[in-house]
């Protein structure tokens, strides 16, 4: 079969589409999820913090810490991830800190995402981009 | 918390910001008592490399402080397991490790930093992984582990628990030398369709990249080592297949005399570094 | 997950009335995702542990929702306030049903 060279960069463009359908659909299940924690609330920007690696070196054991002075429970996502939820830590009247640390699975460089609901039923969000590096040998 | 409040923690990420390509400055201290050496002069007899660098020296500050705490280091999941092994009698002498060799962390301080080593009764080179089987099979009459499975690893890691810190001193003269000039050929013999040598990466190419990761010496003185790749400790011999396979070579097995020299030759590289096994790595 | 595996929990023994501690917890588990696939090309299914809590003589301390993306041996580490001298209990929920238990005493004097 011949193809143009305009068939073959429309089907480029196809293909190019359909390559990035999977991150459309994790960005609405992203959307849906903070809104099913928030109720649709709008968020603030000061008020959680998450630490995390700029460079991690393997994405299957990636070290991450949330904190949020008073909030009652924190969501995390990754956005990127094949199902973007990732872990919600709610906080007890014993918490001595609204802080808790863990190690996450994450499929390739992303954002991860942590949303607090602050003491007061407000919500805050931050976020930040975790680069994941490809590992050397394979080996 | 204490993953990147203490002082320790920002001064690991202080350090390792300044070079990249290079091992960085940081120092080991596990369990803020447990110094442990990743920086030493070369043997006389390594020929290629004047200083030598545990792996540690080469991984982000991250990776770094997983080791440097028994609690936050998933190894010690294995340890636990291990310890358990070693309490407990199995095979048909009706004994336990414990039987003969009581309290693992007074009997054991050393052994780790000495192996591969004579036998003299056996008239060969011995791995640790060699020893804990002749154990089993010889004293326990029980099955032995297979060489790199995940039973035989935790046995390695318990038993390297006690000798963290001291210096690696395994021999390269006297009954054991000319295992160890097969294990220095094989080094530096290249292997497969990619025709390298493990000096190629490990000596000639250490503190670069090989894609997105930092080469390290090879240094084995963390073995086995837990990696946040695979989530498991890895054995040494598992290692070198992994090498060599990577060269896109048929590999040699677990246990041969060709990996035992191999490894008795690496480990020698690294005479003067601490043991730090169970370690971990990417 | 295999059994007789002990989770490793680091809880200091002592305290002082009102004290925030640190604590660590780490569970031996595969935390098998539901994206991956066995040699054959079958997807192997989901089995994680999907909850975990710290409790403090009745009271919650954490209680913390898990998602495959948890990574293989699940590691927590989170404060706690000691108001006196009692029992932090820890609990491990099983997609399989099974529930895994420690719990540590501590002191205040």
């Amino acid at each position: 079969m011949d193809f143009t060279r305009r068939e073959a960069l429309a089907m480029g463009a196809g293909a190019a589409l359909v390559s990035f359908l999977p991150f459309r659909a994790n960005a609405a299940a992203v959307d849906d999820l903070i809104a099913e924690f928030t109720g649709g609330a709008e968020m603030a920007d000061r008020g959680v913090e998450l630490i995390a690696p700029e460079i991690a070196e393997n994405g299957n054991t990636v070290p991450i810490e949330v904190s949020a002075p008073g909030a009652s429970a924190i969501l995390v996502l990754a956005a990127g991830n094949p199902t973007p939820p990732v872990a919600k830590f709610a906080f007890g009247p014993l918490a001595g800190s609204q802080t808790a640390s863990t190690r996450i699975r994450l499929a390739g460089t992303q954002d991860v995402i942590a949303i607090a609901q602050l003491g007061d039923g407000t919500f805050a969000r931050t976020s930040k981009t975790i680069k994941v590096t490809i590992g050397g040998c394979g080996g | 918390m204490l993953r990147t409040t203490t002082a320790l923690a920002v001064g690991l990420i202080a350090t390792a910001t300044l070079g990249w390509a290079d091992a960085d400055e940081n120092e080991l201290v596990v369990n803020g008592e447990i110094e442990i050496t990743t920086h030493a002069p070369a043997p006389a007899y390594v020929d290629g490399l004047t200083e030598i660098y545990s792996g540690w020296r080469f991984r982000e500050p991250d990776t770094q402080l997983t080791q440097m705490d028994d609690f936050d280091n998933p190894a010690f999941l294995a340890v636990d397991a291990a310890q358990i092994t070693w309490d407990t009698v199995e095979g048909e002498a009706g004994k336990s490790c414990a039987s003969c060799h009581g309290d693992v962390m007074e009997s054991m301080k050393g052994v780790r930093a000495t192996y591969p080593k004579w036998n003299e009764t056996a008239g060969e080179v011995r791995t640790l992984a060699m020893q804990i089987n002749d154990c089993r099979t010889e004293n326990l009459k029980a099955e032995p582990y297979d060489y790199t499975s995940g039973k035989m690893t935790a046995m390695e890691a318990l038993i390297s628990v006690p000798s963290r810190g001291m210096p690696v001193n395994v021999a390269v003269d006297g009954p054991v030398q000319s295992t160890w000039e097969q294990g220095k050929e094989m080094y530096y013999t290249r292997y497969g369709q990619l025709e390298l040598s493990c000096a190629n990466c490990h000596e000639d190419n250490y503190g670069n990249y090989i894609r997105a990761d930092h080469l390290s010496q090879g240094q084995i003185n963390g073995f086995p080592v837990y990696r946040l790749k695979n989530t498991k400790l890895n054995q040494v011999q598992d290692r070198f297949q992994g090498c060599i396979r990577d060269t896109r070579a048929e590999t040699f097995s677990a246990g041969s005399p060709e990996f035992v020299a191999l490894e008795l030759y690496v480990a020698s590289r690294g005479n003067g570094l601490g043991v730090e096994a169970p370690s971990v790595r990417n | 997950m295999a059994s007789g595996v002990k989770p490793r929990v680091k809880v200091p023994a002592s305290a002082s009335a009102g004290e925030v501690i640190t604590i660590k917890t780490l569970i031996s588990h595969q935390m098998e995702s539901g994206q991956r696939k066995d040699s054959d090309g079958n997807k192997i299914p989901r089995s994680i542990i999907n909850r975990f809590t710290c409790d403090f003589n009745g009271e919650n301390v954490i209680d913390v929702t898990m998602e495959p993306a948890i990574s293989t041996n699940p590691y927590f580490e989170f404060q706690a306030t000691v108001p006196e001298t009692g029992e932090f209990k820890f609990t491990w929920y099983d997609d399989d049903g099974s529930v895994y238990e420690d719990s540590k005493p501590i002191t205040v004097g």
